[in-house]
């Protein structure tokens, strides 16, 4: 037993603290520059690492700074689905994501698919492209979108589905930008006769890559929101260190330093949650996402936890959008909608652990 | 023990909903039910509208103006409203100064002041939090210094809810800094137009504005905008705080949340089915169902044994808890409902746009969710709500 980090991890960690120390919301432009890509890809696909603890160490850090780049979305999952589906007839696009010098967006997720990842109603038909992609990250950024498609079979069957690279100007395509709470930009992208090539064919049978790049973000997610999370716990200690009530300071109260005291202890829970789901990113599909499934869902019960409650203890000050608090507690609740929630890798763990 | 409404009191209840079936706008509920902000004439209109029918100051007393309800049927009363998701009567004149003045007033400042809150002349806002005193009020630190037939106040309020709206505020302002912390504390009356008073709004994270800040430097208040004596403000103010606790259960806008997210989860589908035959989301809705049927009961037992418009206390304070609980366990199961389309950020400008994409579907779920954070920070947070419970029971300090 080791939970020691490497010297080169350890080095990865403190570099990206201290990049992250003063680059306010966005990172994108330095991380690139830096080279920290690299870290999210294994040498055979251009990178420098590419494990579940190296994934966690970035993530982790990012979230630590409030970072809001769509760093998931376009490098990790996207970046993943073209290494493992396309790495050699793609392999300076892969390069051109591993440097930050091209944006992705995964057009996956519809209206009514919830987090299912196999319900894909867009259709395919001879390369024509019909259907409606919602909440769409980083569309307004991206180069390219990777868009999924039903070429065979029900809506919900499992084989089938195919993976599109597709330039944002195709005609077409329709994009529809918005906000989202926390930080970021999505779109709904409406494919009208979208007339594609063989060449832009990735797979014809993606839904197993796809599994796989999402443990991959899981695992991000985790590690991104735990040190969200990180921040909170650190601002309300603060907070309640400096803020005078009733002629004291709100550490001296009883009743709310033992909550800040549960909080420590769940923050504690899902770093161990984190860990043992990094571990197992590179395991068997089964235990990989047994463990990506624990951990998704306990971040997302401590998440609601800590954000409910370092907002409680700051009181007001914690709701203004002028103060940070309430921006990193909007991120960590908001992950708990990405990839599935609590409830969806709850039953996902007990049908996994039957078998 | 009779666990029904009289048929008095149903007689009322059908009253109620024929006058909001025939007087509410179906636009503007729908505004309300999106938990989209109200412009200041949709609030004074729908004041109007309660005040042409006699139903705009059911607490206050017959000499002034009110009903003069029973407990129960201002309950019943507030319970429809809510699930007809009408715009809330603003608190600030009509349940918060009102019954200060009924009390406190003198017979000029009743005269003048609050036949103007029932027409709708003056918009009140509530000047008591400072950045220095939320849960601790008596901190507060907003000197008025005796200059003549005036005050001059200086000092800074927050958390003032739509006081954007408002052209008079009543203050809580210490006019004595020797004296022990509750009796130096007085009660005025401020027109937001004197020079030298300044509203800023806060922008929250749901991206509403609905609190702000008020500024005071130098402002000149006239000595008869004086409540009561001087330096025994903090008295009327604890008869205020009764008072903004008679509705504090909110069982209407529970049962209206509720039903929000069994009609969306109707709709909303998780692997092929209704999320609502999903059986952990209904589990979830299920207990919140119970603790909310157990809660309305736990209301209407303090409310029949409530004498006048007051609310006991300890009482109030059990359902302030149990209350905001209950309600934001709601705002969490709706956006959970809502699933990835729950992380648009829905602003009220696309909300206005009807754009029928992305977060329209959705709606405000998560802005709620957020927004309704507050309901356990303010009005006496949650913390000294159970203060006031524990010390009620155990006795003594804390």
């Amino acid at each position: 037993m080791n939970f020691e980090l490497s010297d080169e991890q350890r080095m990865l960690q403190d570099t990206l603290r201290r990049m992250l120390d003063d680059s306010g919301d966005s990172a994108w432009s330095q991380l690139a520059e830096q080279g920290i890509f690299a870290a999210l890809f294994s040498e055979d696909n251009g990178g420098l690492g590419g494990s579940g603890f190296d994934l966690s160490i970035v993530f982790e850090e990012l979230g630590r700074a409030g970072t809001t780049d769509p760093i998931i979305e376009s490098v990790l999952v996207c970046g993943r689905l073209i290494a493992s589906l396309a790495a050699d007839s793609h392999s300076e696009l892969l390069g051109r994501i591993v440097a930050g010098d091209v944006q992705l967006a995964f057009a996956h997720s519809e209206t009514t698919s919830r987090y299912e990842l196999n319900r894909v109603e867009t259709h395919a038909d001879h390369h024509c492209l019909n259907g409606v992609k919602s909440v769409v990250v980083n569309a307004n950024a991206a180069h390219l979108f990777l868009v999924s498609a039903r070429i065979a079979g029900d809506v919900a069957d499992s084989s089938g589905i195919a993976l599109y690279l597709v330039p944002v100007n195709t005609p077409g395509i329709t994009v529809v930008n918005y906000e989202l709470t926390g930080g970021g930009q999505a779109a709904d992208i409406t494919f009208d006769n979208v007339q594609l090539t063989q060449n832009d064919c990735l797979s014809t049978d993606a839904l197993i890559a796809i599994d796989s790049a999402t443990a991959a973000a899981i695992v991000a997610l985790c590690a991104q929101t735990l040190g969200a999370m990180e921040t909170t716990v650190s601002m309300t200690c603060e907070y309640m260190r400096t803020r005078q009530q009733f002629g004291r300071p709100l550490a001296t109260f009883q009743a709310l330093a033992h909550r800040l005291a549960d909080m420590l202890i769940e923050v504690e829970q899902a770093r161990s949650a984190v860990i043992l789901a990094a571990g197992h990113l590179d395991a068997d599909a089964h235990s990989r996402d047994l463990h990506a499934s624990a951990a998704k869902n306990l971040l997302g019960r401590i998440g609601k936890l800590i954000a409910e409650e370092s907002i409680q203890m700051h009181g007001g000050i914690g709701m203004t959008d002028e103060y940070r608090l309430g921006h990193f507690a909007k991120r960590i609740i908001m992950a708990d909608h990405r990839y599935g929630d609590v409830d969806f890798h709850l039953e996902r763990f007990i049908a996994l652990s039957k078998t | 023990m009779e666990l029904n409404y009289s048929a008095e009191d149903i007689e009322f209840r059908d009253e109620v909903r024929a006058f909001l079936a025939e007087s509410l706008q179906s636009s503007l509920a729908d505004k309300v039910a999106l938990g989209l902000s109200l412009s200041k004439t949709e609030y004074e209109d729908w004041h109007a509208r309660l005040q042409a029918r006699g139903w705009l100051a059911p607490n206050w007393p017959k000499q002034f103006g009110g009903g003069e309800w029973e407990a129960v049927k201002r309950h019943i009363f507030d319970e429809e409203c809510a699930l007809a998701n009408a715009p809330r009567i603003v608190p600030f004149g009509l349940a918060m100064l009102g019954p200060v003045l009924h009390k406190f007033g003198s017979t000029a400042q009743q005269n003048y002041w609050l036949p103007r809150i029932l027409n709708g002349d003056d918009w009140w806002c509530q000047g008591y939090s400072e950045p220095g005193a939320g849960s601790d009020l008596v901190a507060l630190n907003t000197k008025a210094v005796r200059d003549a037939d005036h005050y001059i106040v200086n000092g800074q309020k927050t958390w003032t809810t739509l006081g954007q709206h408002a052209n008079m505020i009543f203050c809580l302002v210490r006019t004595d800094s020797e004296a022990k912390a509750q009796e130096g504390i007085s009660f005025l009356l401020i027109d937001m137009n004197t020079p030298g008073v300044e509203v800023r709004p806060i922008v929250l994270i749901d991206g509403s504005v609905e609190v702000n800040e008020i500024w005071f430097s130098d402002v000149r208040v006239p000595i008869e905008n004086l409540v009561g004596e001087e330096n025994k403000g903090w008295t009327y103010a604890k008869y205020l705080l009764t008072h903004e606790r008679t509705n504090i259960a909110g069982v209407g806008f529970a049962r209206a949340g509720l039903a929000a997210v069994k009609r969306f989860a109707s709709k909303e589908y998780s692997g092929g089915k209704p999320l609502i035959e999903n059986p952990l989301f209904a589990a979830r809705l299920a207990e919140i169902e119970i603790d909310l049927m157990a809660m309305a009961t736990t209301n209407l037992r303090i409310l029949s044994n409530a004498s006048g418009t007051q609310a006991p206390s300890v009482e109030s304070s059990m359902l302030k808890v149990k209350g905001t609980i209950i309600r934001q366990a709601i705002n969490d199961l709706m956006r959970r409902a809502a699933g990835p389309n729950a992380v648009p950020f829905a602003s009220e400008e696309l909300e206005h746009s009807q754009l029928q994409v992305g977060p329209i579907r959705a709606g405000r779920v998560s802005m709620q969710y957020f927004n309704n954070r507050k309901l356990s920070i303010y009005g006496g947070s949650n913390e000294i709500q159970r203060q006031i419970i524990a010390k009620d029971a155990l006795g003594g300090g804390r």
